[in-house]
């Protein structure tokens, strides 16, 4: 059993596979703490998770190469594996990829789609084109993925030329943190943003690993 | 930084100068490049010139180190900024000494989508490159696109869409061409990260574009070969 990953090993370098389950969910990095909280709380021991590097969002179109490195890697061990990313600005080819290697993959555009719950977070959409989202691991890990990637820590005059459309910051909560809280109401300070909190808890993601987890 | 690393813009040959834009361009350097451009101007240089030599075979520079995952966003933006500086001093004089015009584009971010980083890096090397651009900004629904056809009568369309979400809208404004029988009048270009050359050709596009570099020379190719055709 795998307890508390660390942040910054799961945004660079991912989580090594746990092993002994028949189930294999291979996800990334940045939805390591929610599977496993999901996993503890419902009792999944047959379900073993590999994460890849959460940082491979900054570089979407390296994600599909990625995952079918490990899903071929670690496939003939498992009666079944799941792909726990969503599109992730893939452009279909995740998609694409996953038919081909004959495994299911989460559905949605994104994490701050299948958080919110797919359905709603279409249904928000034309109204909500303005709004720049934050998940839990994503408000702790703000600055390797925004402020320094984005190059605000060395140029702030950035700031308005990438964020100068965006008019507020979504935080949605996956857990009940008001340290987070606070970390996410700063994160929209820093970049100008208004501010709203949203718990949406584990949302879609939930309901599709159950299912999974129930092969 | 130490002064005797200063180097004096003024003092450099026109040869050395212009190399030394390239780098300044390529570091963000705003002001350098202000200077640049108007010590090329005071020294008889066209504007044309400056555009061309100094600014825009630069920015080349940033684009190619982009594409092959040497510079990242923040750099080319910050080289983007300081060309825009020098295009500022450049663009009424350009507009009074005609300068080459290769035809005229309409570009805008699709309805839902509010990112034009790239959309922004595309309208500037094509007006570098002596396109005529008219920008109808973000969110763009397939109306606006229309209004400005028929406004502006362009060469060139181009569509942009960083999210998966909202790509798919591009197919919604090239079928409304078709529907409406435009779709032959123009050339139509679409860009943005998630895209590839696959989807520009299922959505009907005339080519996908994945960088400014490369919106900028098939712009280049396809309305020479519309004007060959033309004349035909």
């Amino acid at each position: 059993m795998i307890h508390s990953p660390d942040d910054r090993v799961l945004t660079e370098q991912g989580l090594t596979a746990e092993r002994g389950g028949r189930i294999l969910a291979i996800a990334c990095g940045a939805l390591a703490h929610e599977i496993l909280a999901l996993k503890a709380v419902n009792g999944w021991d047959h379900l073993d998770l590999q994460c890849l590097p959460a940082n491979l969002h900054l570089w979407p179109d390296r994600i599909p190469a990625a995952v079918e490195e490990a899903v071929k890697k670690r496939k003939d061990a498992y009666e079944a594996v799941y792909v726990l990313y969503a599109d992730c600005g893939t452009g279909g080819q995740l998609l694409h990829k996953c038919k081909k290697l004959g495994v299911e993959m989460l559905e949605g555009p994104h994490c701050y789609s299948f958080f919110e719950g797919n359905v709603l977070f279409a249904e928000k959409a034309e109204t909500e084109i303005t709004a720049f989202y934050l998940t839990d691991f994503l408000v702790r890990q703000f600055d390797a993925f925004v402020w320094r990637p984005m190059g605000f820590d060395r140029h702030p005059e950035l700031i308005p030329m990438m964020f100068g459309n965006y008019t507020k910051l979504v935080y949605q909560a996956q857990t009940d943190d008001p340290a987070l809280d606070a970390k996410a109401a700063d994160c929209a300070a820093r970049l100008g943003l208004a501010y709203e909190r949203r718990l949406t808890g584990y949302g879609d993601l939930e309901t599709s690993l159950r299912r999974f987890a129930a092969t | 930084m130490a002064d005797e690393e200063d180097i004096i813009l003024s003092e450099l040959s026109d040869d050395e100068l212009v190399l030394q834009m390239h780098d300044d361009l390529y570091d963000g350097l705003k002001e350098e490049i202000e200077e640049g451009v108007t010590i090329l101007l005071e020294r008889g240089w066209t504007p044309y010139d400056v555009l061309t030599k100094a600014l825009v075979e630069g920015m080349t520079i940033v684009g190619a180190d982009f594409r092959d995952g040497i510079l990242f966003v923040p750099e080319v933006l910050l080289a983007a900024n300081a060309m825009k500086a020098g295009m500022a001093i450049l663009k009424p004089l350009l507009a009074e000494t005609g300068a080459p015009r290769m035809g005229k584009m309409v570009i805008g971010t699709v309805k839902g989508d509010i990112h034009d980083i790239g959309k922004n890096l595309v309208s500037m090397m094509m007006e570098g490159a002596g396109f005529e651009v008219v920008d109808l900004g973000i969110n763009n629904a397939v109306e606006k696109y229309l209004e400005a056809l028929e406004t502006e009568k362009p060469d060139i369309l181009g569509m942009s869409a960083l999210l998966t979400t909202t790509m798919p809208y591009m197919k919604v404004v090239i079928d409304t061409l078709k529907e409406k029988g435009m779709r032959e009048d123009y050339i139509v270009l679409v860009g943005g990260a998630p895209l590839n050359e696959e989807f520009g050709r299922a959505i009907g596009a005339d080519a996908y574009c994945r960088d400014a570099a490369v919106a900028v020379e098939t712009a280049k190719t396809l309305v020479s070969r519309k004007h060959n055709q033309m004349k035909a």
